[in-house]
């Protein structure tokens, strides 16, 4: 039977050749992997971009050598531009929120374990599936080009000037606008300055290629869910991870397709002459609306609406971004706890509830925007209420480490590490979602250290738990636990000396996307942490280098992992390792209890995995709060 | 390929903690979860997997559309005269909701195996749909003639750029019922006919979806001209 | 590995806190009415952070001290699906405290956004551009001359487009400076002219963006005369970090002298009083 004839349920022979194995595989685990890969790839560029801004942040007018080779326009003598920072702020913000916290979490994992862990053979639809990883790809692609184009290039000039000249003269790394890209600024083309030319348009164009692939994925994510469970796998029955899977997954369906209206509207008034989001009556550069082929008329836009198109997909999209890692935790926390999950259909319900309640407070990063003060307060109730289910799953976090055995592997290190940072990071939501503490706190430091403990940190620690616990059923063999823990400790203190600092320098008053703090003087006192957050962030950024070696070290030479190395419950560890083409050899499991059946009394062991047939122990068909 | 195994549900004593055995034939009964036996000599399909996936696409192309209403709602009606809805609109519309009823005859023939009338109809649906496009071009004709272009007051913009991205889902509409036309050209037997009727199904869905869509969009733009 | 784990968590805790705590780094002295209520709303806020990030911080440490692993086989895990009476009571006690510091923090911005600005407030036009403040005063006659955009040519420094055939534009003053009497409710009608920017005085705490294509009318109380920094908060382009200027609080005789000037004279004399007046002292 041939590969296309994929029926929802298939039965197909493996494939064989390299290409049909590693690059246009319809097989979900190597698609999962060619996700995180890509993922790897982006985090790279993402954190050498955040390294350059510290530089530049910490040790102004300092001549960087490396930075006058790469970029004598961007970084003339060796001291960069306002706008060749800009310019990194823009792209680190974008690759790390769409092509790292969007991927790896979910197409990474998810599309490698969901099946696995819910006994199917493979997603509903896999030629959609490797479509969607290389629609994404593609749209990684794009995102690159523009690092190369010349910020307030047309697509035009650059061709003529003979393809990227790293060395030649880029004056920045891609367009200016932040990863929010507020017009007009992001709207009215070069008139409005450097970095809003080309470099802009495949900004706009990346974005919307990445919708399409994230859309691809979701919809293999739900369907496969929703249809394709073993016998006894209920929905009550199902890992955590697979609750958080499926919830990010209609995040994503209800929110991209937003984002990806609003693009290509962004993208019409940039290259079609439309006013989608801008005004008549503007004056830009010297020029007057409509005076000047440069500036054509515009008329009758509203700004605001793309503040409201872009957060009405922006805040899901965070949700996006952690709600796997908190699934993974929960997963990984109760197998080296060796425990149950505390209360799991509370988490079940706190998953839908931060998904739900995901889409009614975007406009608390509009607080000050010029909207209804009204809606302000709306959104504001509702953005502090969203708090309550996050802190539930803290409570049954801690709660699943009560009376634990708690086994100290990297895992577990890294997901103890989530819940230590993501109360950190969540819990000043309290003072930014209070529409009158943002009339002080809005665009400061304090909303940057608060996003990126959440989704910057916690989420990442989130994925480092995840690869370190499923490496060993991906690539029989185990990530090496030295290096791992060495990894750990260097970037759990690392992050915080980076991150709990800029709380500080935000109450200061230090404003996000400056590229100096020179001008004012009320910052002056903040300079010593400004050079301590820099320092901690080379250190921590280097200290990746280990987990790297470790992940491509380990895939060839590391020690060799059985089929369930970890002592786990749930079906990815009742296959082979790695499993087989199909997952499981032809013969799908049968689940006769919950996903995290640990210490059972009476058990010979002290773990029951899913299928282990009779054994005394709960249905787990949503039975909570036994009396033991 | 998948081997059955097809002996009785048989607890084995080794107890638990025997990883990676389980006991008994397993497999999924079409369009269910968790359901052992039947015949597992063929191929399965699963119908509800083509069906959540198309109210799943669905969904997106709906939000999509939301996203661009609420653009239109809340840009400003200022600085701009109203613009008269394009008579050959009225047209598209017809045309569009008499495609919604002929697929539908489509549909119900093939449930009634009535193969030469579901083909015709699938080609009447077909015309109709390249009728509504033509439609649309030329009303876009008649507000370009009105001095209402793309690129002008956001709302004028909207009347194109809408009806185009409502025009090409519905191209891709048009592409699915050809697929399925061409589908009920090959030989049947009998798992092809049920998938016959799932692919209509699904497509007939999008179908509606589109027509709905643009009942949506027409209206819109008649009440907030 | 537990113990370690613990210690080093309890002792980040410790030093945020501290840092928090130290008084080294906090707000610039407060100088609006509004002010007061505003950092009493984030002190109890961050106390409650404080006191929610330290206990689970704390409570984490010390599951992963107590409760790690120690080696005796027969030992195993308590074996608790949890417990639904927990479940309710820590829900609804951090719904109780959640939304009671949501509704709380919702008076100031009421006072600030919800009502227009008193009768007799000082008003002031304010226009930002890539990367100037423009601020248009009334002039003696109390009325703002008529702008419009097709009048404005920054070559011949007609920045908001005043229209010179109105008669009440010639008494007009446009600065970069913003003047503002001490103690009388301030209105300021923003405007931009170009892209998003957003006006920020951090003693004022008090912001707001500038979106082209709205007049966005704001309003507040200054209690404090001095000289204060004024910065953008909203990316606006590759000089967003230089729009600087400053926001002068005065006594309401100078304000009154002021008013009565025209343009050059308007402008050399708050140049002098940018000179008179310092900035506040920042540690």
């Amino acid at each position: 039977m041939s590969v296309e004839s994929h029926e929802g349920v298939h039965r197909h022979p493996a494939p064989t050749g390299f290409i049909r194995k590693y690059i246009f595989s319809v097989d979900h685990k190597v698609i999962g992997i060619q996700y995180i890969m890509l993922a790897l790839a982006a985090v790279a560029v993402g954190m050498t971009m955040s390294l350059l801004m510290r530089l530049n942040l910490s040790w102004p007018g300092t001549h960087w050598p490396i930075l006058e080779t790469l970029f004598p326009t961007g970084a003339p003598g060796g001291v960069m531009t306002p706008e060749f920072y800009l310019s990194l702020v823009t792209m680190h913000g974008t690759i790390m929120v769409f092509f790292v916290l969007t991927t790896a979490p979910q197409g990474g994992f998810g599309n490698y374990f969901l099946p696995i862990q819910i006994g199917a053979e493979d997603m509903a639809f896999p030629v959609l599936n490797m479509l969607s990883f290389w629609v994404t790809f593609v749209g990684f692609i794009v995102i690159l080009l523009a690092i190369f184009v010349e910020g307030n290039q047309s697509i035009g000039e650059w061709f003529a000037g003979l393809g990227p000249s790293f060395a030649g003269g880029s004056g920045t790394v891609g367009p200016i606008g932040g990863w929010t890209g507020y017009a007009p600024l992001s709207a009215l083309g070069k008139v409005a300055g450097p970095g809003q030319g080309a470099g802009m348009n495949l900004w706009v164009i990346s974005i919307a290629i990445f919708c399409i692939g994230s859309l691809l994925g979701a919809l293999n994510f739900i369907t496969t869910l929703l249809n394709m469970r073993t016998k006894g796998m209920s929905l009550m029955r199902m890992p955590l991870t697979c609750w958080a899977w499926f919830t990010t997954a209609v995040l994503a369906l209800l929110s991209f397709p937003v984002l990806l209206g609003g693009g290509i509207l962004l993208l019409l008034d940039r290259i079609a002459g439309t006013s989608f989001f801008i005004p008549s009556g503007l004056y830009v550069s010297g020029l007057l609306s409509g005076s000047n082929p440069n500036f054509p008329l515009h008329t009758g836009g509203s700004p605001i609406l793309w503040q409201h198109l872009f957060w009405f997909f922006g805040h899901p999209e965070v949700y996006i971004a952690i709600l796997p890692g908190m699934g993974a935790t929960s997963h990984i926390l109760a197998t080296f706890a060796r425990k149950p999950v505390f209360g799991y259909r509370a988490m079940v319900f706190a998953i839908f509830a931060i998904g739900l309640l995901g889409f009614f407070v975007w406009g608390h990063h509009m607080f000050i925007s010029g909207m209804s003060p009204y809606s302000a307060i709306a959104f504001s109730v509702l953005t502090l209420s969203i708090g309550v289910p996050s802190a539930v799953k803290t409570f049954n976090w801690l709660g699943t480490l009560w009376g634990a055995r708690i086994r100290f592997t990297t895992a577990m290190l890294f997901a103890l590490g989530f819940v230590s940072l993501f109360v950190a990071g969540g819990i000043t939501g309290l003072i930014l979602g209070q529409s009158s503490l943002d009339l002080a706190m809005h665009d400061t430091y304090i909303v940057t250290a608060h996003f990126h403990l959440v989704m910057g940190v916690a989420s990442i620690f989130g994925m480092f738990a995840a690869l370190y616990f499923w490496f060993p059923k991906m690539f029989g063999r185990f990530m090496n636990e030295t290096i791992g823990k060495i990894h750990f400790w260097l970037t759990f203190v690392g992050v915080y000396t980076i991150f709990v600092p800029m709380h500080i320098m935000g109450i200061v008053g230090m404003p996000r996307r400056y590229s100096s703090f020179a001008e004012y003087r009320f910052l002056d006192s903040l300079h010593p942490l400004v050079v301590l957050v820099s320092v901690a962030a080379v250190i921590t950024i280097f200290a990746q280098i280990l987990f790297y070696f470790n992940v491509f070290w380990s895939i060839f030479k590391g020690k060799k992992a059985s089929d369930n190395p970890w002592e786990a419950t749930t079906l990815e560890w009742t296959t082979a390792t790695p499993p087989p083409h199909d997952n499981f050899a032809g013969v799908l499991p049968t689940v006769y209890h919950g996903p995290y059946e640990f210490a059972v009394p009476g058990a010979p062991n002290d773990y029951v995995m899913q299928t282990d047939v009779g054994a005394d122990v709960p249905s787990g068909n949503g039975h909570n709060g036994h009396k033991h | 390929m998948a081997t059955m195994v097809t002996s009785t549900k048989k607890v084995t004593d080794k107890g638990i903690g025997s990883s990676g055995k389980f006991p008994g034939p397993n497999g999924k009964k079409p369009g269910g979860n968790g359901w052992h036996g039947g015949d597992h000599s063929k191929p399965k399909f699963s119908p509800a997997s083509y069906r959540i996936t198309m109210w799943v696409v669905l969904a997106a192309v709906v939000m999509m559309f939301a996203a661009l209403s609420g653009v239109y709602i809340f840009s400003s009606g200022e600085q701009r005269r109203p613009v008269a809805m394009p008579r050959m609109f009225f047209v598209s519309t017809l045309l569009i909701l008499v495609s919604s009823g002929t697929y539908k005859r489509a549909k119900r023939s093939l449930e009634r195996d009535r193969l030469r009338a579901h083909k015709r109809w699938l080609l009447v649906t077909l015309a109709l749909g390249l009728a509504f496009v033509a439609s649309q071009l030329i009303g876009w004709r008649e507000l370009a003639n009105a001095g209402v272009y793309f690129a002008g007051h956001p709302r004028s913009s909207f009347f194109y750029f809408a009806t185009a991205l409502h025009g090409m889902h519905l191209l891709g509409g048009i592409g699915l019922v050809l697929y399925i036309l061409l589908r009920s050209l090959r030989p049947v037997w009998p798992l092809q006919v049920e998938k016959n009727l799932t692919w209509t199904g699904i497509v007939g869905l999008y179908w509606h979806t589109m027509d709905g869509i643009w009942l949506w969009l027409f209206g819109l733009l008649l009440i907030f001209r | 590995m537990g113990r370690v784990l613990a210690v080093i968590i309890w002792i980040i805790t410790l030093l945020s806190v501290l840092l928090f705590v130290s008084g080294k780094w906090w707000f610039p002295a407060a100088i609006s009415e509004h002010a007061p209520a505003l950092d009493r709303q984030f002190l109890i806020t961050i106390i409650v952070v404080g006191i929610a990030f330290t206990a689970a911080q704390v409570g984490l440490g010390w599951m992963v001290w107590k409760y790690r692993d120690t080696g005796s086989a027969a030992d195993r895990a308590v074996y608790s699906h949890g417990s639904n009476r927990l479940e309710v009571v820590w829900t609804v006690i951090t719904a109780v405290i959640f939304i009671t510091l949501g509704l709380m923090g919702q008076s100031v911005w009421a006072s600030l956004r919800l009502h227009d600005a008193p009768p007799g407030s000082y008003t002031v036009e304010v226009v930002a551009q890539q990367f100037q403040w423009n601020f248009h005063y009334a002039g003696k006659d109390g009325k703002f001359g008529r702008t419009d955009p097709k009048f404005i040519d920054d070559g011949s420094l007609n920045f908001v487009g005043l229209d010179s055939t109105d008669g009440s534009a010639s008494d007009d003053a446009v600065t970069s400076t913003l003047a503002i009497p001490v103690n009388r409710p301030v209105e300021l009608r923003l405007r931009s002219k170009d892209v998003i920017h957003n006006f920020w005085v951090p003693q004022l705490r008090f912001k707001q963006d500038l979106v082209p294509g709205m007049e966005i009318k704001v309003h507040f109380t200054a209690n404090r005369v001095g000289k204060y920094e004024l910065a953008c908060a909203e990316l606006c382009g590759q000089l967003h970090f230089k729009m600087r200027s400053f926001m002068l609080v005065l006594p309401e005789e100078e304000i009154q002298s002021l008013q009565a000037m025209p343009q050059e004279q308007f402008q050399a004399r708050v140049q002098e009083l940018l000179n008179q007046y310092q900035l506040p002292t920042y540690q």
